[in-house]
């Protein structure tokens, strides 16, 4: 062991902030990281443990702050810059070239030489041969990444990391897509390779998971570092206290509105991988919140409601009548409507008129006979506009102009206009400012208080406590909670949310 | 599993071609005729060069449409050479007509990289400037027999032998080159990594601006090979008909090689057994009595069915591999 880095830690970060167009989403961060320890980074959905690990390894730079490694200043440019120093990145699903073989993938872009000088096939394919034995794992080299499993690529990428002898991997949730058995191989592996002198970055929402493999665990809130400690000093509850430990922002009244009847029930829906035995019922007029952490299965459902990827088993009643939804057009004629997720991938029109995204839900509306009435079609998206006070220049303007905030006013308003009974939103005010969000709660609000059921996914906790009248919430797949609004808090609903046994997970 | 893939691909070609020939032979005994394998060995060289470049920046992800316009206006600088300083050795036709193709194709390939252009686009767009200054420096005129060199236009006949004149020899060459390049070189995998993910390429220290660069540039520089070699075969060059419609033939020959559209899959000997399946049809077209006006008909249908096959191919394979992921699960 060479001297001087035994009295430096691997990492010692000062001061790191980081902001995103001007909006701060890591603040004067400060973390040592030993050697041979495995030190788990902790936090809700953008509290900004994967934005400090993606600084660490080269994908972002800081805005302010400097990082030493083994005691010396050193500027991580870039991801080469990253692995030069002996940091490796793994991602969830790792970064590789499907068609070239697993023994290439190891060693592209590490492998010396002028370009022309020959590529060593013999001696890569007897490397990545040992490393794989080194690993204890069976996975054909010369094959292609093409059609490995997922723990198999990470397999590939922990071998790549030992390929370049990293002395710092960093694991970014690696095992949401594994099964227990493959989790198993990876902490025995981990354990291993800090038994080796070797730091390890966990990042993870499975309490269980950290405290079966982590040393230490760091803890971030709204960009903030909240605390580092051993992990034997912290129950979970202090964990889960530490993380959602943010001050509530204030409540909204939801307005009272008489409950109906049942109008989307759901009985023992199942997607093997996505999600398993989903039961619940939402009624007219009722808001009922999905709650759960990222990848927990909350929009595999709404997308199998909306038949866009329909269930295996179960069964789906729309006001007491069994239905089978194959696509999304029978859904829409069943008087769903879903404002999904992603709206830039799955929402929106980009180039085309705020006009046309409004009516894209509704071409019986504005046509006769397949020809578009551009007047019907304006008349219509001006009413909508001036509903949803939606702000614009112009009906004509494309919708990729807009804010973040108006073109989901945009979608929502595509969806009011096929004047649905049952509204599913994923996520709606993601990305959106506070005070368009307000406008988007008292929105919710008003379409409940007109007899519309509706089902709330949302990673926000202070949202589903304002506006549901119940909250599920989901996990590995399961729905582990319902929560009446009157027991709803974010810990309870956190305690639900946070999965913790490994045996309980879904196929 | 994927290498079994291709096994079955290039030989389901080389199935093609057999069973393409044995039909063609049937009809017409001619066609299995020494004679004929000659003519077909003859009017290959062209395209098997074209492609080897075109299968590289395919391979990358990218395409090159100008190599038709590239290869008539190296074709025609070597041509006037030829014609006003006939006192020049006309070996260093060779260095001119390459050369041109070089440069031409690192305009290509600065374009795409230093504007952030699609390759499909920027080349649309070469192939009419290039076609266009052919126009210009030959002042529309065809360049005749006569200036071009009898010992170069002997390359396509009979020398050095009849049996395999220099013309194929030097095809020969350039495929056992493209395969060491493709296969044996570090950049030549880096081509086919840029092409399998260009978001993980740059992350991995691969220079992608110099390789995407690089893969014009040889696309370029074979394309101005197959210029003089146009000379030589044919003896002449003229600016509206030397190249034009190469780039078709060239892409058509690739894709039904095997080489995805998408990037990252593709090998030498499928392209060379797609060139020659071009190669068989072209030769067997009049044989069968079927005008020329025809030709480019029936080779826009083989390109069409190969992307068809292409594309199931590729299907079969990802729902294939993504069962096999399920299960592993």
């Amino acid at each position: 062991m060479p001297d001087g880095t035994l009295q430096h830690p691997v990492i010692c970060a000062t001061g790191i902030s980081k902001s995103f167009a001007g909006i701060e989403v890591l603040r004067d961060v400060d973390l040592d990281l030993q050697r041979g320890e495995i030190h788990a980074l902790l936090g809700e959905n953008g509290a900004g443990k994967s934005t400090f690990a993606k600084i660490l390894a080269g994908v972002h730079r800081p805005t302010r702050g400097t990082i030493d490694v083994n005691g010396s200043q050193a500027d991580i440019s870039s991801p080469i810059a990253a692995q030069r120093l002996g940091i490796t990145l793994i991602h969830q699903e790792p970064l590789s070239f499907p068609d070239l073989s697993v023994a290439e993938n190891l060693v592209l872009g590490r492998i010396g030489g002028s370009p022309l000088s020959g590529v060593p096939w013999k001696q890569m394919v007897r490397d990545a041969e040992a490393l794989m034995q080194l690993l204890g794992v069976a996975i054909e080299v010369s094959r292609p990444m093409r059609g490995l499993s997922i723990a198999d690529q990470q397999m590939v990428e922990i071998a790549r990391a030992l390929a370049s002898d990293s002395r710092l991997i960093i694991m970014d949730e690696p095992t949401a897509p594994l099964t227990p058995k493959e989790v198993e191989t990876l902490f025995t592996i981990a354990r291993r390779l800090r038994d080796e002198g070797r730091t390890i970055v966990f990042i993870s929402h499975r309490l269980e998971e950290v405290r079966a493999l982590c040393d230490r665990v760091t803890i971030f809130r709204d960009g903030n570092k909240v605390i580092t400690d051993t992990i034997e000093n912290l129950t979970d509850g202090d964990i889960i206290r530490f993380m959602i430990g943010r001050p509530l922002k204030e409540y909204l009244k939801k307005q009272d509105v008489t409950i109906g009847d049942i109008a989307l029930e759901v009985e023992g829906l199942s997607k093997p991988g996505y999600f398993v035995d989903i039961n619940f019922k939402v009624r007219r007029g009722e808001i009922v919140g999905l709650g759960g952490l990222v990848g927990a299965g909350r929009t595999d459902v709404a997308r199998a409601l909306f038949g866009i990827a329909p269930a295996m088993e179960g069964t789906i009643r729309i006001h007491g009548k069994p239905v089978t939804i194959h696509d999304p057009s029978t859904a829409i004629d069943l008087g769903l409507a879903f404002v999904p997720e992603d709206r830039a991938v799955a929402g929106i029109f980009r180039t085309l008129s705020i006009e046309t995204n409004i009516t894209a839900a509704v071409p019986n509306k504005i046509s006769a006979g397949g020809i578009i009435n551009f007047f019907k079609e304006h008349g219509l998206a001006r009413e909508a506009v001036q509903k949803l006070s939606i702000r614009l220049a112009s009906l004509r303007q494309p919708i990729g102009e807009l804010s973040g905030g108006n073109q989901q006013k945009v979608i929502l308003a595509r969806w009011l206009l096929t004047d649905p009974d049952i509204l599913i939103l994923d996520e709606p005010t993601r990305g959106i400012d506070i005070g368009v969000k307000a406008e988007f709660y008292d929105m919710i609000g008003e379409l409940a208080a007109h007899g519309r059921a509706i089902l709330l996914i949302s990673s926000e906790l202070p949202e589903l406590l304002a506006l549901c009248d119940r909250v599920l919430v989901m996990s590995e797949g399961r729905i582990t909670a319902d929560i009446p609004r009157a027991e709803a808090t974010q810990e309870t609903i956190m305690h639900a949310a946070v999965p913790r046994s490994i045996e309980g997970r879904a196929a | 599993m994927i290498q079994k893939l291709f096994l079955r691909r290039e030989a389901g070609i080389l199935l093609m071609i057999i069973l393409f020939c044995a039909f063609v032979g049937i009809m017409r005994p001619r066609f299995l005729t020494l004679d004929q394998f000659r003519i077909i060995l003859l009017l290959v060289p062209l395209i098997l060069i074209g492609a080897m470049g075109q299968m590289l920046v395919i391979t990358a992800r990218h395409v090159d449409l100008s190599i038709g316009s590239i290869q008539g206006l190296a074709a025609m600088l070597t041509a006037l050479m030829f014609k006003f300083h006939p006192e020049i050795p006309w070996g260093l036709g060779f260095v001119v007509a390459i050369g041109v193709g070089i440069i031409l194709g690192l305009v290509n390939g600065v374009l795409i990289t230093a504007f952030g252009l699609p390759a499909i686009i920027v080349t649309l767009g070469t192939l009419s400037l290039y076609r266009g200054l052919t126009f210009i420096v030959s002042n529309a005129k065809q360049i005749d027999r006569q200036f071009v060199p009898a010992a170069l236009k002997a390359m396509s006949q009979d020398s050095p032998s009849y049996a395999v004149p220099w013309i194929i020899v030097i095809a020969i060459a350039v495929a056992l080159a493209a395969y060491w390049f493709a296969n044996h070189t570090i950049i030549g995998r880096q081509v086919y990594a840029l092409g399998s993910n260009p978001v993980a390429a740059p992350l991995r220290g691969i220079r992608v601006n110099a390789v995407t660069i690089l893969v014009f540039a040889i696309s370029g520089a074979l394309a101005g090979l197959s210029g003089i070699l146009y000379a030589s075969r044919w003896g002449f060059v003229n600016p509206s008909n030397t190249g034009t419609g190469f780039e078709f033939q060239v892409i058509a020959a690739v894709v039904i090689g095997g080489v995805s559209i998408n990037g990252g899959i593709g090998s030498i000997p499928g392209v060379i057994l797609g060139v020659f399946l071009l190669g068989c049809v072209s030769a067997a077209l009049p044989l069968l009595g079927i005008p020329g006006t025809a030709q480019a008909a029936i080779y826009g249908a083989v390109i069409v069915m190969a992307l068809l096959i292409d594309r199931s191919v590729r299907i079969r394979a990802n729902s294939a591999l993504s069962g096999l992921q399920r299960g592993h699960a």
